[in-house]
C-alpha cells in the first residue's frame, strides 16, 4: 500500500511537471505599455468632504458641523489653489498634486440624475446611460476591441467581476480567498486529475499561475474589519504587480465599499480617505517605471447631498467627484466648472450640480493610449452620448 | 439501462446522487424523471413556516408607521435573520429533496424571472416570492407563472411598477408624477419576447402604461388622517392607472383597468417569441451552453402547441436525444454543486456559515443575482480561473470539517463512478488521508459537470 501511494504521488509529480513546463501563452502582439485603474467607490462618495470648496461662502453654511476647517488652522484643508483644498486624510497624496500626477474633476457625474445606488452604479458600468441598457459593462466592450486573440487584458480584483468588465471580452481576475491557500501536495493531485478534461485543466493551470505576492495570504485567518481594511491595499499592491507583467493585463478594476455615509461621516470618511491615498500610493510604488504611461480614475456612482443631514452625514446626491492620479496625467489641477453651492445654484435645490459627465472623463481615457476608432466608442461603447464631449488637457501627452 | 444513464439523470437533471441513488435510478432513469413531472414535488411545505409575504410586508410597514428607529432597526434586523434561516432551510430542502429534477426546476425559473437582494427593499421577501408565485407553477402553465410573477409584490417592487404614475390617471393629473417602464421593459425583454422577440419602444411605453396601478397594500389612510399598514399582497390602485385604449405589438387593449394587463401577459406568454425564446434558454440550461437548434426547435414547438404547458415542456426535455449522451458538456453552478455535495454526504452537518461564505466567495449567493436578467448560464462565467479555484479552496475546507470515517473510494463509487477517468480514480484510491480523496473527489471535474 505504502509503494502504491508512493507510486501515485510520482505519478502526479510528472502530471505537475507537464504544466509547469508547458508552453506559455504566446500573444501575437505585445499588450502595449499603457495602463489603467479604474477605481469605483461604491455607496456615492461626497466629493464636497474630499475636497472642500473652503473659499466658496456657502460651504460652511450648508455644513455647519462637517465641513472641513479653512487651511492653516488644526485639521485644516490642504490648499490646493485658493478655491479648493484637500482633506486632510489625502495629505499623503498632497505630493502627487504637487508632482502634477493627480488632478480633481469636482461636480462629475454620470448621465443618471437620480438617486438610486442600484441604477446609480449599473449606469456607470453599463455605458448606455440607461439602468440595465446592457447586460454587459463599457470596459469590456472596450477590451473586446483591444484583446488580441485569447489575450486577456482586463483585470478585476474580487472575487466577482464586476459589470464593468463583464462581457464577451475575456477578463483576469484576482481575488484573496477567505479560505486560505491550499496546500501544493493536493494541488498537484487536483492538477493530474483534471488531466482528461480540457476546460477544468486549463483554468486550473492558469489559476495555478496566478502571481503570489509574499506577505499577501498570511494574514487570511484576521477578522473580517481588518481584511476589510486591508483589501484596497492588497488589490492595489496585486494590480500593479500584475500590471507590472510583460504578458500581463493592462486595464484593472477594483472597488471598495462603504461611502454611503448617511449617518456619522466625518470619521468614517476620515479612514476611507486615508486607504484611498494609501491604495493610490500603492500603485504609484508598485507600478515603478511602468508609473508613467498609467491613469487612475477614482469615481463613484454619484455624489451626496451639498447639505449635511440631521446625523452628521448627507444623503445621496447628483453631483459627486472624480480624481485622476498617474504618471501620464496632466495633474496639480482642478478641472471642469465649478457650479457653486448658492442655493440657486443646486441641482434641485440639494445638490452639487453636474457639470462634466463621467462619460466624458471614460472617453478621455479611452482615446489617451488606446487605439479604438472614434465610431466604435460613441456607437458601441458609449451609445447616445455624443453630448458627453471628451475632456481637453488631462494628459501629458494631449 | 445503464450506470452512464442514472449519472446523466441524477446529474444533468438533478442535483447529484447520494448514497444508493446509482442503483434506484439505474433500473429506469427517464422514468425516474418523468416521476417528478407533478405539481405537488416542486411545493416546498417545510418552507411556508417563515410566513407569506403579505404578512412579512405588513409587518415591516407596520414598524416604520411607528418612527421608532430602535423598532425599524429591530425588525430589520430581525427579518434578515429570517432571511438567512429561510436561504439555509431551502437549501437544506433541496438536499433532502425526492424530486430533484422539480427543484431545478424551481431553479431555474427562480432565476428566469430574478427579483435579487441588491435592491434591499425586497430583501425579506425573496425566498417567499419563490414559494409564492415560482414553485406552484413550475409544472403547470407558463401564463399562470407570468401573471403570478409580475403581480406579486417582490417584483413589482424589485422592478419599479409600484412608483410607476400614470400621466392622466387621477393622480397624475394633481401631481407631477411620471410613469416607470422597467417592469414593463424586462417582462418584454427578460421575461416572455426575449430583446430580438420583437415589440418597438413604442411597445413597452404602452405596455407600461397598462401596467400603471398594480401595486400592493401598503399603507392606507385612515379617516383621521393616520396611515396604517394593510398588507403587502397584490392591489390594483385605479387612482395611478392611466387611462383608455393601449396597442402593444400591433393588438388593440381597450381600457379594462386591472384586467389590461393580465391580458397583455398572457397574449405574451402564448407568443411564439416567447416559445423561443424559453425553449432557447431551457436548452442552453439542460443541454449546451451553446444550445443546438434542433433541440431548441422541438421544445419551442411543445411549448407553443401546448399553449406553454410546462409539464408536456419538461417531459419533452427529456426525451431529447442530446441530454443522454456523453460528454457532459455543462458545469454546475456553485449552488448545484455545493448541494450535490451534501446530498453526496448524506446529511452530515457542514457549519451553515461556511457554507454561507463558500456560496458568497464562489459569486452564487442566494437571491443575489448582479441584475433583473438574473446569473449567467455558461461555464464561461461560472469557471473563471479564479472562480475554479474558489471552489477548489471551498471542498478543501469542507473536506476537513466531514468525519474521518468517511470513506473516498466508497464515496466515489455513489457519486460518479460511471464515468470517473482513471486518474481521478488513481488519486482518489491513493489519497494520503481520507480528507485529500474526499475534496479530490468533490473538485473532480467529473463531479462538477452536469
Amino acid at each position: 500500500m505504502i509503494n502504491r501511494r508512493h507510486f501515485l504521488y510520482g505519478s502526479a509529480m510528472a502530471g505537475l511537471a507537464t504544466a509547469m513546463t508547458g508552453p506559455r501563452i504566446a500573444y501575437a502582439t505585445a499588450p502595449g505599455e499603457n495602463r489603467f485603474v479604474m477605481i469605483i467607490l461604491r455607496g456615492g462618495m461626497d466629493g464636497l468632504h474630499a475636497l472642500p470648496p473652503y473659499a466658496d461662502p456657502y460651504y460652511k453654511k450648508l455644513r455647519p458641523r462637517l465641513a472641513v476647517k479653512a487651511p492653516g488652522f488644526e485639521g485644516g484643508v490642504l490648499n490646493l489653489d485658493g478655491s479648493f483644498g484637500l482633506h486632510p486624510a489625502f495629505e499623503k497624496l498632497l505630493p502627487l498634486y504637487k508632482s502634477k500626477e493627480l488632478l480633481f474633476i469636482p461636480a462629475a457625474s454620470t448621465r443618471y440624475r437620480k438617486r438610486s445606488h442600484f441604477d446609480g452604479q449599473n449606469i456607470l458600468e453599463n455605458g448606455t446611460g440607461k439602468p440595465f441598457g446592457a447586460n454587459d459593462g463599457w470596459l469590456n466592450r472596450a477590451l473586446t476591441h483591444l484583446n488580441d486573440g485569447d489575450q486577456r487584458l482586463g483585470l478585476a480584483l474580487g472575487s466577482n467581476v464586476p459589470l464593468i468588465l463583464q462581457g464577451g471580452a475575456g477578463v483576469q481576475s484576482w481575488g484573496k480567498s477567505p479560505f486560505g491557500e491550499v496546500d501544493e501536495d493536493f494541488l498537484m493531485r487536483l492538477t493530474y486529475a483534471y488531466e482528461e478534461d480540457k476546460l477544468f485543466s486549463s483554468a486550473f493551470s492558469e489559476a495555478r499561475n496566478a502571481p503570489k505576492i509574499p506577505g499577501m495570504d498570511e494574514d487570511a485567518g484576521k477578522g473580517k474589519r481588518k481584511r476589510n481594511k486591508e483589501n484596497t491595499n492588497l488589490f492595489a499592491k496585486a494590480t500593479a504587480e500584475l500590471l507590472n507583467r510583460d504578458d500581463g493585463p493592462r486595464i484593472a478594476v477594483m472597488e471598495t465599499t462603504g461611502w454611503d455615509t448617511h449617518f456619522g461621516q466625518a470619521g468614517r470618511l476620515n479612514r476611507l480617505f486615508k486607504q484611498l491615498g494609501s491604495a493610490i500610493l500603492t500603485l504609484k510604488h508598485g507600478l515603478q517605471d511602468n508609473w508613467v504611461n498609467t491613469q487612475v480614475l477614482v469615481v463613484s456612482e454619484f455624489g451626496r447631498t451639498a447639505a449635511e443631514n440631521g446625523n452628521g452625514g448627507t444623503d445621496h446626491g447628483v453631483g459627486g467627484l472624480a480624481i485622476l492620479a498617474g504618471g501620464a496625467i496632466k495633474g496639480g489641477q482642478v478641472v471642469g466648472d465649478w457650479p457653486g453651492l448658492s442655493p440657486r445654484s443646486l441641482y434641485e435645490g440639494r445638490d452639487v450640480f453636474p457639470t462634466t459627465d463621467c462619460e466624458s472623463i471614460f472617453k478621455s481615457i479611452l482615446s489617451n493610449g488606446y487605439n479604438i476608432g472614434q465610431a466604435v466608442v460613441e456607437d458601441q461603447i458609449f451609445p447616445n452620448s455624443r453630448k458627453s464631449i471628451p475632456l481637453d488637457g488631462l494628459f501629458k501627452g494631449a | 439501462m445503464s450506470d452512464v444513464e442514472a449519472f446523466i439523470a441524477l446529474n444533468r437533471f438533478g442535483l447529484g446522487a447520494g448514497p444508493g441513488d446509482l442503483e434506484i435510478v439505474t433500473e429506469d432513469p427517464a422514468q425516474w424523471l418523468r416521476s417528478q413531472i407533478r405539481a405537488d414535488a416542486a411545493i416546498a411545505s417545510r418552507l411556508n413556516a417563515f410566513g407569506s409575504s403579505s404578512d412579512i410586508v405588513k409587518d415591516i410597514f407596520e414598524a416604520r408607521m411607528t418612527s421608532d428607529k430602535g423598532l425599524i432597526k429591530e425588525v430589520k434586523k430581525k427579518y434578515n435573520k429570517k432571511f438567512r434561516i429561510e436561504v439555509a432551510a431551502r437549501m437544506q430542502h433541496a438536499v433532502q429533496s425526492t424530486t430533484p429534477f422539480a427543484e431545478r426546476m424551481v431553479a431555474f425559473w427562480s432565476n428566469h424571472f430574478t427579483v435579487s437582494r441588491t435592491k434591499a427593499v425586497t430583501g425579506p421577501i425573496l425566498p417567499a416570492f419563490e414559494r409564492e408565485a415560482i414553485r406552484p407553477h413550475v409544472f403547470g402553465k407558463f401564463d399562470d407563472m407570468l401573471q403570478a410573477v409580475t403581480g406579486h409584490v417582490a417584483m413589482l417592487s424589485y422592478l419599479d411598477n409600484v412608483v410607476s404614475v400614470g400621466k392622466n390617471s387621477r393622480l397624475g393629473k394633481r401631481r407631477n408624477k411620471s410613469m416607470n417602464e422597467n417592469l414593463a421593459r424586462e417582462i418584454l425583454e427578460l421575461h416572455t419576447l426575449g430583446v430580438n422577440g420583437g415589440y418597438t419602444q413604442k411597445d413597452v411605453m404602452e405596455f407600461a402604461k397598462a401596467l400603471t396601478g398594480w401595486s400592493f397594500g401598503g399603507y392606507r389612510n385612515r379617516k383621521n388622517k393616520k396611515r396604517r399598514a394593510v398588507h403587502g399582497g397584490f392591489e390594483f390602485n385605479s387612482a395611478i392607472h392611466e387611462p383608455g385604449v393601449k396597442s402593444i405589438l400591433g393588438k388593440t387593449y381597450h381600457e379594462g383597468g386591472v384586467n389590461e394587463a393580465k391580458r397583455i401577459l398572457t397574449d405574451l406568454a402564448l407568443h411564439r417569441s416567447t416559445a423561443n425564446f424559453i425553449a432557447t434558454k431551457l436548452v442552453r440550461h439542460f443541454v449546451n451552453d451553446d444550445p443546438p437548434p434542433s433541440a431548441i426547435r422541438k421544445i419551442e414547438r411543445v411549448f407553443f402547441n401546448s399553449g406553454g404547458d410546462l409539464k408536456e415542456v419538461s417531459q419533452a426535455l427529456i426525451s431529447l436525444e442530446e441530454v443522454w449522451q456523453e460528454p457532459l458538456p455543462k458545469v454546475k453552478t456553485p449552488y448545484e454543486m455545493a448541494v450535490s455535495v451534501l446530498r453526496a454526504v448524506d446529511g452530515t452537518r457542514v457549519p451553515p456559515n461556511l457554507l454561507a461564505k463558500g456560496l458568497t466567495s464562489m459569486g452564487h449567493s442566494p437571491f443575489n443575482a448582479p441584475s433583473p436578467a438574473g446569473w449567467p448560464d455558461v461555464a464561461s462565467h461560472w469557471l473563471s480561473p479564479e472562480a475554479l479555484m474558489r471552489r477548489v479552496e471551498w471542498v478543501r475546507t469542507i473536506s476537513t470539517r466531514l468525519p474521518a470515517t468517511m470513506d473516498p473510494t466508497r464515496l466515489l463509487a455513489q457519486t460518479v463512478a460511471p464515468v470517473a477517468s482513471g486518474q481521478l480514480r488513481d488519486m482518489i484510491s491513493g489519497a494520503p488521508t481520507t480528507d485529500v480523496g474526499i475534496a479530490l473527489l468533490f473538485a473532480s471535474a467529473e463531479f462538477q459537470r452536469r
